[in-house]
């Protein structure tokens, strides 16, 4: 730490002996009796009084920065704003005081709303089945691995366990074919950002289950080849897996289904504006093309009894893979992101899509003069710029990116995608307005001057913030992961007392 | 850039030494440096393992990235320099003497034809920047 700033102690520390939030009154009723081997004198809770609680973590959420307080392009998370309505939405009592083992006649407006739910995003990505149960994008990544594998076994194709990864893909990729049983064969990039065809044409053989492929990728770049893409995978027998993390470049514009894709993920939490982050859970639906419906985890809602209202229920695909979450998925998630359709429409998403793509390149262009982008092409919905020069050997991306907080923007992406040098992913969503991008723009141009005259200043940023430059290597070398293993450590006094 | 490659080893494309005298492999100058601080690193095979050229044999992680490291060439494990997993630092102090990660009997010396000598791999890396 450049500078002792912390001044937020633990709630620990603010105990005082007989402080509490609620005092009860005396009971009406005889007291029972707990049981004695049940009873301990050290319970080391904090005693603080309700005022305490609330000024601690209010002033602990203000030192956060979020999309609610300012400019978030953090590459591939879609950062974008997430409209109050969803809130009020998911808030209603009907839909935020239910319980899942409710009998299904009690709850038919929740089932109503994850049927619909499952109807638009078919709709959106153009494949008719949808699984609204994985609790987050990889787990709808390793829902999908998982569908897959049960395809090729029901098919009697035992053999296909190889699944082909681009280096341009979402790191989670690999992970999640992994632990689906699959071998994992990685393809370079051609110089233009593509897949390489020539090397995925190599893989193509009678081993192959299939190939994720997340489009457009991490560069922010539309496959060019896809349907050459889709159609050798499928020549070969394998089925094509969509990581659709980055919907939010051509939501109504294009459809995963009209690709050829035969299953896809999405990510509600960045593409239909549900909080993420840390804000709240995600959600990783699932969709398949028709010959892959009956393999979908269960149960999904379907129309149980024709009529008006019709009668929701649940039901089992046949060949389900099982359950892959406990329940039905992330409901409340559900609720805001059928909002968030629901407001903006056919034509609004459209422009969602646009908008996401003007914005990106709008920065790309203005920047690709400042900073090197190796692959500069019109991109999609981001783009990753290298975060160095040759005449400012000392600074490296995270320089440029502790700097831009004092600027009051979080950082883009580091280090990420790996095919790209100190890469900065930029990904400026739809919801700015080109105030805020040339403001972005101003201090991204000032931190490179900075760079050459005064390198110093990037060096130990940020300045502005609650946190000076943390020691990440000390923090990784050293875990410490609790008040109890912190108390012990002997710097503990020295930051305490400086406060 | 210029990234120590000393002259008695030899190099794989994935960025591991080794050394025809000693048996010795690990990660080379120019891996740490594009890894940055190394904050840790996990052995995946045992004394007495026969590994393949290209099994991974460990897992080194930093501030930036985790990377698996490969055998450079095929053969059995007879050592493992276990003092590394409670130093990783060494890894960005002393690629090529500190920080060896295992020794290896080959079994199978012609892989080490496959390899790149110094020379060759200092122009490997500076192709890569």
């Amino acid at each position: 730490m450049s500078e002792k700033k912390i001044r937020e102690p633990l709630l620990i520390e603010l105990s005082i002996p007989g402080r509490r939030g609620v005092r009860f009154p005396e009971p009406d009723v005889p007291q029972a009796q707990l049981p004695e081997h049940l009873l301990r004198e050290d319970l080391p809770l904090p005693e603080v009084s309700e005022v305490d609680v609330i000024r601690h973590f209010t002033r602990l959420s203000q030192y956060n920065h979020a999309v609610d307080t300012g400019f978030y392009p953090l590459g591939s998370c879609t950062m974008k704003y997430n409209p109050k309505i969803n809130e009020d939405m998911a808030r209603l009592p009907g839909f935020a005081y239910i319980h899942p083992l409710q009998p299904e006649e009690t709850v038919q407006g929740a089932l109503a709303l994850m049927y619909h739910l499952q109807k638009y995003l078919a709709e959106i990505v153009g494949m008719p089945g949808v699984s609204l149960q994985p609790a987050a994008g990889a787990h709808g990544e390793f829902t999908g691995i998982l569908i897959m594998r049960a395809y090729h076994r029901d098919q009697g194709e035992h053999q296909r366990n190889k699944v082909l990864v681009p280096d341009s893909a979402h790191g989670t990729n690999p992970a999640s074919s992994a632990m689906s049983g699959m071998r994992v064969v990685e393809i370079p990039s051609d110089e233009r950002g593509n897949i390489d065809l020539v090397a995925l044409k190599k893989e193509c053989d009678e081993t192959l289950a299939g190939l994720m492929i997340t489009n457009p990728n991490t560069l922010g770049l539309f496959e060019e080849h896809i349907e050459e893409v889709v159609n050798a995978v499928h020549e070969a027998g394998g089925l094509v897996y969509g990581d659709g993390a980055n919907l939010n470049a051509f939501l109504g514009i294009a459809r995963f289904g009209d690709m050829g894709f035969d299953i896809v993920h999405l990510n509600l939490h960045k593409t239909f504006s549900t909080p993420h982050g840390g804000g709240g859970p995600g959600s990783g639906p699932v969709a398949v093309a028709e010959h892959l419906k009956d393999f979908l985890p269960g149960p999904i809602v379907d129309i149980v009894e024709e009529g008006d209202p019709p009668t929701y229920g649940f039901v089992w695909p046949k060949k389900s893979i099982g359950r892959v979450k406990a329940f039905y998925g992330h409901f409340g998630v559900m609720v805001r992101a059928l909002t968030y359709i629901l407001m903006m429409g056919q034509e609004g998403l459209r422009k969602v899509a646009e908008m996401a793509v003007l914005n990106a390149n709008y920065l790309r262009v203005m920047l690709q003069d400042t900073y090197h982008i190796p692959y500069n092409r019109l991109c999609k919905h981001e783009f990753v710029a290298e975060g160095r020069w040759p005449d400012a050997p000392d600074i490296k991306a995270l320089d440029i990116s502790k700097r831009l907080m004092d600027f009051g923007f979080h950082p883009p992406t580091n280090y990420f995608p790996l095919i790209v040098k100190e890469a900065l992913m930029i990904e400026p969503t739809e919801t700015e307005s080109k105030a805020t991008l040339d403001a972005f723009i101003a201090a991204m141009k000032q931190i490179a001057r900075e760079a050459r005259e005064n390198p110093e200043v990037l060096k130990t940023a940020p300045h502005n913030t609650p946190f000076g430059r943390v020691d990440e290597v000390k923090a990784a070398r050293e875990l410490i992961l609790t008040w109890h293993d912190w108390s012990t450590v002997d710097s503990r006094r020295s930051i305490v007392d400086s406060r | 850039m210029a990234w120590q490659t000393p002259e008695n080893l030899k190099y794989t494309q994935n960025d591991e030494w080794f050394d025809p005298e000693t048996g010795r492999s690990g990660i080379t100058d120019y891996a740490q440096d594009q890894l940055s601080d190394v904050v840790y690193v996990e052995f995946l095979v045992d004394v007495g393992d026969e590994v393949q050229k290209g099994d991974s044999v460990a897992t080194v992680e930093s501030v930036k990235a985790a990377a698996d490291v490969y055998a450079p060439v095929s053969g059995k494990v007879v050592e493992i320099n276990t003092d590394l997993t409670d130093n990783p630092e060494w890894v960005n102090e002393d690629p090529y003497g500190k920080a060896w990660m295992i020794r290896l009997e080959p079994t199978n010396p012609e892989e080490m034809n496959e390899l790149m000598d110094a020379e060759a791999y200092a122009q490997y890396c500076e192709e890569r920047e």
